[in-house]
Formats: structure tokens, sequence, C-alpha cells
């Protein structure tokens, strides 16, 4: 399984993206990491190009419902639909629903434990 | 007995003695508060003539939302702000730009023109108000404006005194608000410690943060190392633009975290306040005793909050204030207990204001200048502490020096590096915290987080673009055209751009605009990412 961990928008914390990029390596996953402050478009673009089965979106700026839904559509509209997409960083509760009502897979709010985020990861591969 | 170590590695004994100390001179390594090296504290009476100052970060919505709460915590007894800027404004976007989307006001408040500054502090006189302001990559556009209002109000240039962060080394490394390349980011970091050196002569044109980097991960000793390699490549560019050292180094402070382990808090701002008056006297050849002084914000630091039981981060906060206090902070700040949620609320605000208070006047920690001092276990420490310092910023030396690091990603890698050990250590239980890896209550996972949630209004970015649209129709604009011109020019050469960005910024042109008047010629980063 391949993944690409990516920084959607303006935020330019990337210690929780480091962090899960490194985690997932070790569990034996190919991982891509995009980078700061890339735009939606950029996102779609480079899972597409690096074929992976797996977005990580990492956000902590509050933009998450906007920033999520882009990347979602997007994916969509570039015939990339089968691409999951997971989302984490600081999810207001409120928010993980909607989350997933706009197709994201998984949400992963602060405070989840990190061997939690590996292990889903490995379960949808098995999907 | 279970071995223990400190976050920066080294092993903590179950006692301490005399012995530790042995082959130490007390008067050249200690000496006293107020004097050279400082490791006890650059006042001689500490607390005993001024309290720390204290400075929470606030910031949010629209200037004028702002402007209220900033009201709100001086009439509890706040005596100086920290300004959250949202992201838009700290990387030059204007709040109508696409790429803003989302995030105008977000994570604090959307400043767009002069006109929203001019509303941000209305009614706080800014000659007697001293004001922090977290912004780096935009530092000189923003500081500009802020100079602007205080012109507006007919404050005194020397009257006016602001903390402009102004620190993009570490932006770099850590929080991620670049803009442009290295060189020319570092050029304009020059130029605001030079023209604030020059026209206001109180503010403080750069605070060096280590605050960030640890934040982003790496150990205490590595806080302090980078911090001072970024203050000595900030001192090493002016002297090399012609300045004299006390010229601009009495008006360098610092921000810095104390959450951890008190002691090892302590230890590392003893070791660290005598490492930079030793660098500033004898590498640099600073006379002003100002000079060899290490000024700090020292706080908080949201990472030592958890999620779980967010009630609990209250008590965590007390004792952040303690290590801060006995680690001789001029200014204090802490995050608030919900910051692992949302972005303070009102109540949380206030808490993390009534905490500090309750330790300057309750505690007795401001009793006395630098009381852990001559104590073995805190000695020794600090002793062990200066040690891993220096070897650290050997390893920097070793990459080239910091602005090399920084270019190659060197850094930045081994940040994150140190974050991932540090998640282990979590995960392992060997960095104990309660709620979360040990004493975990039982199914109360999700009942436990019912935090107060900052309600975000949508309608913000509605008000804020239609306010940017109305400055741009009542503006003169073709002033602000010429003065942006005038703006991309000067970046050609190779003068000091702080007049013309102040000219910009009086005739109205947008944030937005100015940045890209400079970006046009000094071309955008290009982070290297390598992983």
């Amino acid at each position: 399984m391949k993944v690409l961990v990516a920084k959607p928008g303006l935020d330019g914390h990337d210690r929780g993206a480091k962090v899960v990029v490194q985690a997932l390596r070790d569990a034996g996953l190919e991982v891509v990491y995009s980078g700061l402050k890339r735009t939606p478009d950029e996102i779609v673009a480079e899972a597409i190009q690096e074929d992976v089965d797996v977005v990580g979106l990492s956000i902590l700026s509050g933009a998450h419902l906007p920033l999520a839904r882009r990347v979602v559509d997007g994916l969509r509209a570039k015939g990339a639909g089968d691409v999951r997409v997971v989302v984490g960083g600081i999810i207001p509760p409120r928010d993980v629903e909607a989350l997933l009502a706009l197709g994201v897979e998984r949400v992963f709010p602060m405070g989840t434990a990190l061997p939690e985020i590996v292990a889903a990861f490995k379960e949808s591969r098995s999907l | 007995m279970k071995e223990l170590r400190a976050h920066a590695g080294m092993p903590i004994k179950p006692v301490y003695g005399p012995e530790d100390l042995a082959g130490r001179d007390p008067d050249r390594d200690i000496g006293r508060p107020g004097e050279y090296p400082y490791t006890r504290g650059i006042h001689k009476h500490m607390y005993r003539d001024r309290v720390w100052t204290m400075r929470q970060y606030i910031g949010f919505g629209t200037p004028e939302e702002t402007n209220a709460r900033f009201k709100y915590l001086m009439a509890h007894g706040q005596d100086a702000l920290n300004v959250a800027f949202d992201l838009p404004t700290q990387l030059g976007l204007d709040s109508d730009d696409p790429r803003a989307d989302g995030e105008v006001g977000r994570v604090g408040m959307a400043i767009d023109t002069l006109a929203d500054m001019e509303a941000a502090f209305q009614g706080i006189p800014l000659d007697r108000v001293s004001v922090s302001l977290t912004i780096n990559g935009m530092a000189a556009p923003i500081t500009a404006m802020y100079y602007a209002v205080a012109d507006k109000q007919g404050a005194a240039a020397d009257r006016v005194v602001t903390t402009p962060q102004n620190d993009i080394l570490k932006e770099f490394i850590a929080r991620g608000t670049w803009i442009y390349p290295v060189e020319p980011s570092l050029r304009l970091v020059g130029d605001l410690i030079e023209y604030s050196a020059r026209r206001y002569p109180r503010s403080n044109p750069v605070s060096v943060c280590g605050y960030h980097i640890r934040e982003a991960g790496c150990t205490t000793a590595q806080e302090m190392a980078y911090g001072l390699c970024i203050a000595a490549a900030y001192v090493d560019m002016m002297v090399r633009r012609g300045m004299e050292v006390d010229d601009f180094a009495p008006r360098i402070s610092f921000n810095f975290t104390a959450w951890g382990k008190i002691f090892e808090e302590v230890a590392k701002f003893r070791a660290g306040r005598r490492l930079y008056a030793r660098m500033l006297r004898e590498r640099f050849g600073a006379r002003s005793p100002k000079s060899w002084m290490f000024r700090s914000l020292i706080g908080g630091g949201g990472s030592a909050f958890v999620v779980q039981e967010p009630e609990n981060n209250i008590v965590r906060g007390a004792y952040i204030a303690l290590a801060a206090a006995l680690s001789g902070a001029q200014t204090m700040a802490l995050p608030t207990y919900d910051e692992a949620y949302t972005i303070p609320s009102a109540k949380a605000q206030l808490i993390a204001l009534r905490t500090m208070q309750i330790c300057a006047e309750e505690s007795g920690a401001a009793d006395t200048a630098d009381p852990l001092a001559g104590s073995y276990y805190v000695e020794a420490l600090t002793n062990a502490m200066e040690e891993q310092i220096v070897a650290e910023i050997a390893s920097v030396d070793r990459l080239g020096g910091i602005v090399e690091a920084v270019k190659s990603g060197a850094i930045q890698a081994e940040v994150a590096r140190q974050a991932y050990l540090f998640e282990q250590k979590l995960a392992s239980g060997e960095i104990p915290k309660v709620g979360a890896n040990c004493h975990v209550a039982d199914g109360a996972a999700e009942a436990d987080r019912e935090v107060e949630l900052y309600g975000f209004d949508p309608a913000v970015a509605e008000t804020q673009v239609a306010k940017l649209a109305r400055v741009r129709r009542e503006r003169d604009d073709r002033a602000a055209r010429a003065a942006l011109r005038r703006l991309t020019d000067a970046a050609r050469g190779e003068g000091n751009l702080m007049e013309p960005i102040m000219e910009a910024v009086t005739t109205y042109a947008t944030l937005g605009e100015i940045n890209r008047a400079m970006k046009d010629v000094f071309g955008e980063h290009k982070e290297p990412v390598k992983w």
C-alpha cells in the first residue's frame, strides 16, 4: 500500500504529519510526504501521479472542512475516487461526522494514539 | 531502581551532593543576579523590583473582535499584549485571496491594510502598552503598520515598545510561515532590526524563538542550542551590515518554553543565560552589559497539555508558571487548558492569566532572585545542560552553521526525528502523561472531552473582505501603486526596505500587494523535504 501524507492550506505545523510518516514507514508502508502549504489541486495531482491508495491530510488550522472537501471532490473529478482520504489534526468532535459525510474514510482527532493510526492504515490495507 | 533521564538525555541520579560540583568556580560560573554571566538572572533583585510581564497570546476574527478581547484582559490586570494573526496575514495573502478561503480570522486576527491595524488598537495607547506581534515572514510590513498607527495616535517614537517576532530562521525550522527564500528573508529581518534601532529605539525588533522548535519536537538542550545559534546568526548579520553590536544587541529578546521537568527547565535557562552572555561578550565583543543579557519570554508549550481530561491542563499550567518564575522569566505566557481543542475561550484565557497572577502574588516564587541557586542538583544540572547545549551547537557547526542547516533541511530532519522519538517515549510510558498514558480513566474517553468550543463565525471572512474592498475603493489608488512600484525597485537594490514599506503601508496598500511587490523580485522559498 502507498500513502501520501499531505499538508493542505496555510497551516505550518508539520510535527504530527512527520511523526505519522515515520510511524507508517516503520510499519512497512510506502509513504510520500507533500511538504507544507499544498493546495488541494496540487495534492490531488500528486496523489494521482504517485498512484497512492490513501491520502492522509493533516490540518491544524481549523480549515479542515473546506480543504478536505476540495481534495475528496478533486479526486472524484479526476477519476480517482477510489483513493481513500483520511484526516488528522485539531478536529473538534462536532466536525468528525461532517468530514465523514463528505466522503472522508477515517478521522483521527487530537489525542489519537499513534499505534491506533498505524493500525487503521494496516486494516485499510486488507480491505 | 528505575533509570531516569532528563528530556535532554542525561541521567538523573537519585541524590546529589557537594561532590557533583567539584572543580567548578562558583564566582565565575554562577556569580550574582544582575551580574555577568547572569546565570542567576539578569536583574539584581529580579521580581522584588518588578514582577514578570503577563502577556497572553490573543487574536481571532476581525480586528474589532480582537480589540474587545484585548480590553477584556487588560481590565483583568494583563499589562501587555501578544497579538495572534491569522494565517493569510502571516503569509501575506489578502482576505479575498483564493488561498485564504477558510482561513480568514481562524487562528488569529485578519489584517489586510493599515485600516485594520487602526481598528485593532483603537483606544489602546501605544505609548503606554507594550505589544508583541507574532509575525515573521510579514514582520516588516506588519510592524510598519504598527509604527504607522502609533504615529497616528501621536505616540512619541521613543515611547513605542513593540516586539515583532521577526525570527524567520525558526519559521523555516519549525513553524512554517516562510514566504521568500532564506537570503531575502534574512535581509528583511535585518532591515527591520536596523530601522527600528534607529527610529524606534525601545522596540525589540527580533524575538529569537526556541519555543516553536521545541514544540516541533526537539529536546530541551536543542531548544536552547538552536536559539543561541539563531541569535548568533542575526548578530553576525547585523555586524556584517555595519552596525555596532551594542547599537542593536540590547534590544534582542527571546521566546522559550518551560514545560517538562521543572528543574531541567530552570537549568536550561541558567545555562543558556551564561552561554549567551559569554557569546556576546567574548565572540562579538559587546561592551554594554545590556547586550549580554538573555531577556526572555518564558512560558507555555501547548505540547505539555493533553486532550484527555482537559481540566488537568490547568494544573499543568500552574507548574509551568512556577518553572518559568524559577527560571527568571521577564515575560510569561501560558497555554490555555482548552488549547488542544480550539482557540482559547475567554474563560480559559482568564484562568491562564489568573494562574500567573497566583504564582506571582501567592506562591512566594517571586520573593527572591534565583531561589534554587546553590542546590546541588540544580547547579549540577545547569553544568550538565551547558555541556549538552555546547555539544548541540557543535553539531550545528558541523552542518555548516544554522543558516546552511536550514537551507539543506538537516535541522528540520533532526527535529522531526526527535519528535518521533518523543512519541515513542509517550507510547512506552517513559514520558508519563496522567490521564493519557498512566492513570487512565475507564470509559471516560468521550465523556471527558466536553470542552466549550470557541464558535467560529463564518461571517468573519465576509466582513473582512467587504472592508478590504471598501478600503481599496476609497484610497488614493495612484499613490498606492506608485509606492508599490518604488518598493519593487528598492527590493532589486540593496538598501533598507523599511522606508518604502512604510510608505506603501500609509497609502493603504494591502498586505497582499506589498508581499507581491517583494515576491516579484525575491521569488518563493522551496521547502527542502528530506523524506
